[in-house]
């Protein structure tokens, strides 16, 4: 038995998540008494890896490895985790781990948690998940303590990695039985607006609660009066209201205004990861539960309806 | 083009979910269901790709009979027929259970394409399609966010990464794609595809008559309201109170003006 951090890196630097994972790992490693083996795919994080308390690091350098390729990367995590016993797999829930651990998942018939929070131990391993919206928690069970875990940004801290030594061994696989069934291609970016909400001040960021785009003014006023810049949640701009170049999240912005009045917006952890640094935040929001007061310094269960003209109106009479 | 689209049938975002001190869901009669919202784009895509390249789209969703309003709404924006996987306790299963028994009700028909929602807005496995494409030995891309058929054997698609970059990628047919909100404009149901739809053949398979068995492998011991981290100040009081003293934070506390 034991325990396997796979380390995302790239260009030679390790992943965030995958850090925060290492983490993860540590404790779990202590709590179950497992060793925590990592397997990376290059040799520059390999060798950071060197500094941390791991009881093996597996390093296996190909070229085939170097681009994301989701089943190239299960042929090869199949072959680790049965050189290694692996039990327990460990991963950062990033873009890439949600894309390539199901694949392995159901070809190992062994369950995948993914997107979990953290882990408790006492009485039973339980893994931690945020489920409806992040308004509810679950503790999840895994058979035979013998699965893929994928934890969410920010469920464990890089900066609490417990440092040690460990030697790189360096591992050949066989990938001659790798298809070419997914062919990735080039990476690139949409044509970028001027808008640059990382530097603004203020943001008065409108989410679903806004119910349609002819309400949109009424969070423009109160951006106007307050002299801010105006975000939205993704529902909104997939819906069209408002250009991507607004959109506060994962797959957006991260900001870090001095105040962040979120109008109707739930709170969801893809837009939390885009603005839970900013130095104030003011939720408004109908629902008691929303997840967005989880973070809010300020909170105002009310109709955003009822509050925003009002409060542009005492803000334009100031 | 033959395509499967998966739509899942969940409690509505702006619903009040609660549970009970023992782990169940205590309102479960009050909450709105509706269809999941990124199986609401995976379908407007399947119907997008179908209407350009010719073709059948077979909506399908796992669950009791209350899953009927879903596939009936898949029917009336344009899919030529449903199937309803028909078992009682859906949310028991976990991401594998579900997927195999997805395998089990489709695996007889001759696919080019499972299209379905990234994640559901219930349990957020993120699991489903690419699940699915490895048991039934497809090619899969995940958080697409457009596609394009090349030929008879390959589509590319546009793929979405963190932080707003994209990436290109071209895939053997058959495959599975999990798609993103924001793909396309997901069509409303004329009052003309209300009527055909009456018409459209919704095939049954029960869990039973699959022989499928859950397996529960991973398995959700308990549920509960989160804990709070963070010290929220709660501002209430009539319109104008809050307002006033939200003035008063402006200024003094926050010092934004
Ligand atoms: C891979 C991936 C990437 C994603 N990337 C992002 C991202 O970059 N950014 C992002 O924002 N999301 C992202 N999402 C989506 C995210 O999961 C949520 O679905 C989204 O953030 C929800 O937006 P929302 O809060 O506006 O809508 P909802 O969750 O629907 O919340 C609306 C809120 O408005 C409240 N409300 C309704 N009416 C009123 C009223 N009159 N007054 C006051 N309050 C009201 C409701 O109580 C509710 O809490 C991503 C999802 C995935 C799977």
């Amino acid at each position: 038995m034991s325990i396997l951090v796979f380390i995302q890196q790239e260009n030679g630097k390790i992943n965030r998540l995958s850090l925060e994972a290492i983490t993860g790992a540590q404790q779990l490693g202590a709590k179950l008494n497992q060793p925590v083996t990592a397997c990376v795919f290059d040799e520059n994080s390999a060798n950071e890896l060197k500094s941390y308390k791991l009881d093996k690091i597996v390093c296996i350098n190909d070229s085939q490895l170097v681009e994301y390729n989701p089943i190239t990367f299960a042929n090869v995590m199949e072959q680790i985790i049965s050189n290694e016993n692996s039990t327990l797999i460990i991963a950062g829930h990033t873009y890439e781990a949600r894309d390539w651990i199901p694949r392995l998942s159901a070809r190992l018939d062994l369950p995948f948690v993914s997107d979990c929070t953290g882990f408790k131990t006492d009485p039973n391993f339980v893994v931690i998940r945020s489920i409806y919206q992040g308004k509810i928690s679950s503790d999840v069970s895994i058979e035979n303590n013998n699965g893929f875990i994928s934890f969410q940004s920010g469920s464990f801290r890089a900066d609490e990695i417990q440092v040690g030594s460990c030697e790189v061994i360096q591992v050949s696989v066989d990938l001659s039985q790798s298809t070419d069934l997914v062919r990735p291609g080039e990476k690139f970016q949409e044509a970028t607006g001027a808008v640059d909400l990382s530097r603004a001040k203020i943001i008065v960021s409108v989410g679903r609660g806004i119910g349609k785009e002819e309400n949109l003014p009424i969070a423009e006023e109160l951006a106007k009066s307050l002299n801010a810049e105006i975000g939205a949640s993704r529902p909104v701009v997939d819906y069209g209201w408002l250009p991507h170049e607004r959109q506060v999240g994962s797959s957006g912005q991260t900001v870090i205004p001095k105040m962040y009045l979120a109008l109707g917006i739930s709170g969801a952890v893809q837009h939390q990861v885009g603005m839970k640094g900013s130095d104030c935040i003011v939720a408004i929001n109908k629902d008691p539960n929303a997840p967005i007061f989880e973070i809010a310094d300020y909170g105002i269960v009310e109709d955003l309806f009822e509050i925003v003209p009002k409060l542009t109106e005492k803000l334009n009479a100031r | 083009m033959k395509i499967v689209v998966l739509v899942k049938q969940v409690f509505d975002k702006d619903s009040n979910i609660n549970v009970s001190g023992d782990g169940v869901l205590t309102n479960r009669e009050d909450l709105t269901l509706s269809t999941n919202e990124s199986d609401a784009y995976a379908l407007e895509e399947a119907l997008q790709i179908k209407e350009k390249n010719g073709g059948e789209v077979i909506v399908v969703s796992v669950g009791n009979d209350s899953v009927l309003t879903v596939i009936k709404d898949g029917l009336a924006k344009g899919a030529d027929r449903g199937l309803h996987v028909k078992i009682d306790n859906e949310e028991s299963l976990d991401a594998l259970d579900l997927a195999k028994l997805i395998h089990a009700s489709i695996k007889d028909e001759n696919i080019d394409m499972v299209l379905s929602g990234l994640q559901s807005d219930d349990k957020g496995n993120g699991q489903t399609g690419i699940l699915l494409a490895e048991l039934m030995n497809l090619s899969h891309a995940s958080l697409v966010m457009g596609t394009e058929i090349q030929d008879d054997n390959s589509i590319r698609v546009k793929r979405e990464l963190e932080g707003g970059w994209f990436q290109w990628t071209d895939l053997s047919l058959p495959t599975s794609l999990t798609i993103q909100s924001g793909i396309n404009k997901p069509r409303y149901s004329s009052l003309r595809g209300i009527m055909m739809m009456k018409k459209k053949p919704i095939d049954v398979k029960s869990a039973e008559d699959l022989g499928f068995t859950a397996l529960q492998k991973s398995k959700v011991m308990k549920m509960y309201i989160p804990e709070k981290t963070k010290e929220t100040v709660y501002i209430e009081g009539s319109v104008n109170e809050i307002v006033d003293q939200l003035m008063d934070k402006f200024a003094n506390e926050i010092k934004i003006f």
